[in-house]
C-alpha cells in the first residue's frame, strides 16, 4: 500500500464520480465513467485484490462502455434533467 | 457506414487483432484455477473480441459469423457443462462441484479437481461470452437502420492506390 498513491487515485474516483453524474451530454458521462472504471481497477490491483481488478477492468472499462455507447445510438445522447 | 468504418487501418488493424484478443481470452479461461482471471473474465474478452469485429463490419456482418440460434446453443452449452460437472459429483457420492469424489484418477483426487475445475471454468467462459454477444446485438441499432458495407475490402488496392 502505497498511501498518497491510494489517496491521489481516490480524489480522482471523487471528481470523476461527481462528473459523470452532473455532465448534462451522455458520451461525455460515459467516456468518464469508462476512466472510473480504469481507475478503480488499478485501485483494486494496488489493493492485492488482482482477480476482481480483472474483472472491473474487463466489464467496468470494456463491455459496460461499449454497451452504453451502443444504447447510447438509439437515444439522443443528451441529459433532460 | 461512419467514417471510422470505413478507414482501412482500423478495419485491418480490427482483422489482425481479433485472433489474439480470443487467444489471450483462451489463456485467462485456462489460467482461472492457478492465477488471476477465470471462466467469468475470459469470456467477457472472447465476447469483447466478437463484438469489436461486429462494431467495425457491422452488425449484420457479425450477425452472419455470430447468429442468434449459435448464440442461444452456445449459452445453453456452457450451462450444461457446469451444471453437468457439478451433478457428476454428485452421481458419485460427492457434494455439488466436489471435485474429489469423481473417480477419474483413482489414486490422485486432487489432480481430477484441478481438471473438472478447468472444465467449469471453459463452460462459464462459453455461458458468459455467448450472453456479452447477444447484450450487444440486442442494444446496437437495429440493422435496417445501418447501411450496407462494401464487401471485404482487399489490401492490395489500397496498396495500388
Amino acid at each position: 500500500m502505497i498511501w498518497i498513491l491510494d489517496i491521489t487515485m481516490m480524489l480522482f474516483l471523487v471528481i470523476g464520480a461527481i462528473a459523470a453524474i452532473t455532465i448534462k451530454d451522455l458520451l461525455s458521462a460515459v467516456v468518464i465513467l469508462s476512466g472510473y472504471s480504469l481507475i478503480m481497477a488499478i485501485v483494486w490491483v494496488e489493493m492485492h485484490s488482482v482477480d476482481v481488478g480483472f474483472t472491473e477492468a474487463s466489464v467496468g472499462a470494456g463491455i459496460t462502455t461499449v454497451l452504453f455507447i451502443a444504447t447510447l445510438a438509439r437515444t439522443e445522447g443528451r441529459s433532460e434533467d | 457506414m461512419s467514417r471510422i468504418q470505413e478507414s482501412v487501418i482500423v478495419r485491418t488493424i480490427v482483422r489482425i487483432m481479433v485472433p489474439f484478443i480470443e487467444l489471450f481470452a483462451l489463456y485467462v479461461i485456462m489460467h482461472g484455477s492457478g492465477g488471476p482471471g477465470g471462466g467469468f473474465q475470459g469470456g467477457v474478452i472472447f465476447g469483447a473480441a466478437i463484438i469489436l469485429y461486429a462494431m467495425i463490419y457491422g452488425i449484420a456482418k457479425g450477425k452472419e459469423r455470430m447468429p442468434d440460434t449459435l448464440d442461444k446453443i452456445l449459452a445453453s452449452t456452457g450451462l450444461t457443462i457446469y451444471a453437468g460437472t457439478g451433478l457428476l459429483c454428485l452421481f458419485f457420492g460427492g457434494k455439488f462441484l466436489q471435485y474429489g469424489m469423481v473417480p477419474l484418477l483413482p489414486d490422485d483426487p486432487a489432480e481430477v479437481s484441478a481438471l473438472l475445475i478447468d472444465a467449469v471454468e471453459i463452460g462459464i467462459g462459453i455461458t458468459v461470452s455467448a450472453v456479452m454477444i447477444s447484450l450487444f446485438f440486442d442494444v446496437s441499432p437495429p440493422e435496417s437502420e445501418e447501411e450496407e458495407l462494401p464487401a471485404e475490402l482487399p489490401i492490395s488496392t489500397y496498396r495500388e492506390a
